[in-house]
C-alpha cells in the first residue's frame, strides 16, 4: 500500500471508491447508489471549477472568518520545558469548531442540486450546530439526529442548533450516541433522498461523504501553511502536528496541505480516545488494532465482535465517542505517514487543566486529547522542534461535564 | 434440476398466485423459539427469508431493528443462526431459506466459510443489503458456483440502465423495493405506479422471479396479486413484538397472520 505523491489523498481512491485497495467503498443500500452517483457528480464537477472555488472562499472568509489564529503557547511552552508548543485555534471560527468547514460546502452543494432540506448526524453536538448555521444561512430546512445519550451531554449545543431553527431528533437505539445517530440518519436519507441532501458530519462514511469532508477541512492546513512561511520564513526542519481523532474530520484537514512532506520534517500524530483509564470499551480502533470491517457504507479499523457486530464504546468526549474511524486514517496508518496513540479521560482531563492555567485557551475535550499526548511528548524534544496543536473546539460545550469532574470553582474561574 | 427456490415459483405459477416471503429475524426472541416460528409459518409461507441481525442496521426501519436488537441481546450468534436453519431444514414440512443481513457478517466469517456453512445448512439464497451491484460481482459469482441464489436488489432510484445490468447480473431471482423508504414504512406509493415499475423489470427478462418487498402488510397485499412474489416482515416482527408485550405465544399469532396474508393472495 502506497500513498501517492502530488495528488490529493481525498482523490487517490479506487474507482470503487477504495484507499490502498481495502478502506472506504461504498456499502449502501441499493435506494442511495443514485444519490451517492449525483453528488460524486456535482463534487467531481465542483471541486476544479473556479467559479464554485470562489464561492466557497467568500464564505469561508466572510463567514466562517478564515484565517484562525496560529499562536505561540509561550507559558506552556516555559513550563513542559521542551520543543516549542504552538496552537492553530480553529476554534476561533464561526461556532467554535471545525465542523463549519463541512456543513458550509454541504450546505453550497445542496443549495445547486435544489434540495430544500438537509440531514445531519452529530455527536458532540458541533456537527449539528455548525449544519443548522449554515443551513439557516443558505435557507435550507435541517434535521439533526443525536443520540440520546450525548443529547443530555452537550446541552448548549443542543440549544444552539433548536435556536438555530434545526428539528433536533433523539436516537434511542444502541448506545444511543454517534454511532447510532449516523445511523438513523442514512436511514431517514433511504427514505428521503429524492428530496434531502445528507452531510455525514466527518470523514466517515460513503467514500463521496469522506471525500467533501476532507476536501472541506483541509482549508485548516492551507491556513496554516501560509502562517507558518509568515512566522518562520519557510516550513521549519522539524514540526509535530497533534490532532485528536474521532472520525477524522479535524485532523485530516490539519494534516492535508503537509502530506508530501517527509514525514521526519512534518509528522501527524493521531490521538484517540481510550475512555475511561482501564476501560475496554475504548474508541481507539487503530491504538488498540481493531480488525477491518463495515460500518455506515465505509470499509475501516473498527471496534467489532467476532460476529462482526459494532461494539459500543465510552469517552468522555462525545465528539471522539466512535466505534470506527475514517477510511483516510486507516490508510494514512497502513502506509506509516500518520502515527496514532490514545488519551484516557482523565489524561484529557488533566491536559485540559493544565492549559486552562498556563494559557488563555480553553480546548474542549476532543482537543484536550491531543494536547495531553503533545506535552508529554514535548518534554523530550528539542527545543527548535515546533509542535502544533490543532485546538479544533472549544469547551463551552463541555461546562456540564468540566464542572461534575473538576468542580463548578475550575469552570467559572476560567 | 432447478434449484429450490426457483421450484417454489414454479409451483406458485402454476397454481396462479404469487410466492408468500415472509421474513423473521434469526433469534427473535430466542433461538428456540424462532426455530419454532419458522415451523409454524411455513405451513403458509412458499420461502422463508431469515433475517441475519445486526447492530447497526442502515436500511431497516423500527420493527425489524427491534426484533434484532431483541436477538442480539438473548445472545445470538452467526452459528446459532446456522443451526436454526440446518435444524428448520430436517423438519417435515421445511422450505427454501434465504438469508437478509449485512456484508459485515458475512466478512468477518469469511466470504468462502460463509457460504460453505451456508450450503452445509441448507441456506438457498442470500440478500445483503449493503453490497450492491458492482461490489456484489464477485461475492455473487462465488454463490452462485456453489449453487446459492445471490439475490439482487433493485429499487425505484435503480436507472435504467442499472436494471437491465443489475438483471443481467442476477440469478433466478430478484428483489424490487416498492418504495424510497427503510423497512417497515408504510406503502407511499401508488399499487399502480409500483406495478409498473415491477413490469418495466420484468420487460427486461421475464424469466427472472422478480418479487416485491417493502410495505406489503395484510392491508396492501391484495393489490399485488399479479406479480411473481410478494415479502412481507416487518408486520411480522411488530406482530412478534406485541405478542410478547401482551404475554402471548407469538408463535400461534405469527403463523395465524401468515396465514391470514396466504389468503389474501390465494
Amino acid at each position: 500500500m502506497k500513498l501517492k505523491k502530488g495528488i490529493p489523498v481525498i482523490d487517490q481512491a479506487d474507482k470503487l471508491g477504495f484507499w490502498g485497495g481495502k478502506f472506504g467503498g461504498n456499502f449502501v443500500p441499493e435506494t442511495l447508489k443514485k444519490p451517492i452517483e449525483d453528488l460524486e457528480k456535482q463534487f467531481n464537477k465542483l471541486k476544479s471549477n473556479k467559479k464554485f472555488i470562489k464561492e466557497r472562499d467568500k464564505y469561508f472568509k466572510n463567514w466562517i472568518g478564515t484565517p484562525t489564529r496560529f499562536i505561540k503557547l509561550n507559558n506552556l511552552t516555559r513550563h513542559v520545558g521542551g520543543a516549542q508548543i504552538w496552537s492553530k485555534v480553529v476554534s476561533d471560527a464561526n461556532g467554535g469548531a471545525h465542523k463549519i468547514y463541512n456543513a458550509t460546502v454541504h450546505c453550497l452543494l445542496a443549495k445547486r442540486s435544489g434540495k430544500k432540506v438537509i440531514i445531519g448526524d452529530t455527536g458532540a453536538g458541533y456537527a449539528g450546530k455548525m449544519l443548522s448555521m449554515a443551513a439557516k444561512k443558505f435557507g435550507l430546512k435541517c434535521k439533526i439526529f443525536m443520540g440520546a445519550k450525548d443529547i443530555y451531554r452537550q446541552q448548549p449545543n443542543v440549544k444552539a442548533m433548536k435556536k438555530n431553527g434545526a428539528d433536533v431528533i433523539p436516537v434511542y437505539s444502541g448506545s444511543q450516541t454517534l454511532v447510532d445517530a449516523v445511523s438513523e440518519c442514512m436511514r431517514y436519507w433511504v427514505a428521503n433522498c429524492d428530496t434531502t441532501a445528507m452531510c455525514v458530519g466527518s470523514t466517515v462514511g460513503p467514500a463521496i461523504f469522506v471525500r467533501i469532508c476532507g476536501w472541506s477541512t483541509s482549508q485548516i492546513s492551507r491556513e496554516l501553511k501560509v502562517q507558518l512561511m509568515n512566522e518562520f520564513g519557510d516550513i521549519p526542519k522539524k514540526i509535530k502536528l497533534y490532532n485528536c481523532v474521532g472520525g477524522g474530520s479535524s485532523s485530516f484537514g490539519f494534516w492535508n496541505e503537509f502530506m508530501d512532506y517527509d514525514k521526519k520534517q512534518v509528522e501527524f500524530i493521531g490521538v484517540e480516545a481510550g475512555g475511561p483509564a482501564k476501560s475496554k470499551r475504548h474508541a481507539a480502533p487503530l491504538t488498540y488494532g481493531s480488525k477491518i470491517g463495515i460500518l455506515h457504507g465505509a470499509a475501516q479499523y473498527v471496534n467489532q465482535n467476532n460476529d462482526g457486530q459494532i461494539e459500543e464504546t465510552e469517552s468522555i468526549s462525545a465528539g471522539l465517542d466512535y466505534p470506527g474511524i475514517s477510511p483516510l486514517h486507516c490508510f494514512l496508518k497502513d502506509t506509516k505517514r500518520a502515527r496514532y496513540t490514545a488519551a484516557s479521560d482523565e489524561e484529557a482531563l488533566k491536559a485540559y487543566q493544565t492549559v486552562t492555567k498556563y494559557e488563555n485557551l480553553r480546548p474542549s475535550l476532543e482537543p484536550s486529547h491531543a494536547f495531553s499526548v503533545a506535552i508529554k511528548e514535548a518534554k523530550r524534544l528539542s527545543k527548535d522542534t515546533i509542535v502544533i496543536i490543532n485546538s479544533c473546539g472549544d469547551a463551552y460545550k463541555d461546562r456540564g461535564i468540566l464542572e461534575k469532574k473538576l468542580g463548578k470553582k475550575y469552570v467559572k474561574s476560567n | 434440476m432447478l434449484n429450490p427456490i426457483s421450484l417454489a415459483f414454479k409451483k406458485t405459477k402454476k397454481e396462479m398466485r404469487p410466492a408468500l416471503i415472509t421474513y423473521t429475524v434469526a433469534g427473535d426472541s430466542s433461538k428456540k423459539q424462532s426455530l419454532e416460528i419458522l415451523k409454524a409459518i411455513s405451513n403458509y409461507a412458499d420461502i422463508l427469508e431469515v433475517g441475519v441481525p445486526h447492530n447497526t442496521p442502515v436500511a431497516d426501519g423500527g420493527q425489524i431493528q427491534t426484533s434484532a436488537y431483541r436477538a442480539i441481546k438473548n445472545g445470538i450468534k452467526m452459528n446459532d443462526i446456522f443451526e436454526i436453519v440446518s435444524d428448520f431444514k430436517k423438519s417435515k414440512n421445511s422450505k427454501p431459506v434465504i438469508f437478509m443481513g449485512y456484508y459485515n457478517m458475512i466478512f468477518q466469517y469469511g466470504e468462502n466459510n460463509f457460504i460453505k456453512q451456508c450450503k452445509k445448512s441448507g441456506v438457498n439464497g442470500l440478500i445483503v443489503v449493503d453490497l450492491p451491484w458492482p461490489e456484489n460481482k464477485v461475492f455473487s459469482k462465488k454463490c452462485k458456483k456453489n449453487s446459492i441464489n445471490f439475490i439482487q436488489l433493485l429499487s425505484p432510484t435503480t436507472s435504467n440502465k442499472r436494471l437491465k445490468s443489475i438483471t443481467k447480473d442476477s440469478h433466478d431471482m430478484i428483489y424490487y423495493i416498492s418504495m424510497l423508504s427503510t423497512t417497515g414504512g408504510k406503502l407511499k406509493e401508488s399499487p399502480k405506479k409500483i406495478l409498473a415499475n415491477y413490469k418495466k423489470i420484468k420487460y427486461i427478462n421475464p424469466k427472472k422471479n422478480c418479487v416485491i418487498g417493502f410495505g406489503i402488510t395484510e392491508k396492501t397485499i391484495s393489490n399485488f396479486k399479479n406479480t411473481d412474489g410478494l415479502v412481507v416482515g416487518s408486520q411480522i416482527c411488530k406482530e412478534i413484538t406485541r405478542s410478547l408485550s401482551s404475554r402471548q405465544n407469538p408463535v400461534i399469532n405469527v403463523s395465524k397472520l401468515v396465514s391470514k396474508l396466504r389468503k389474501k393472495i390465494s
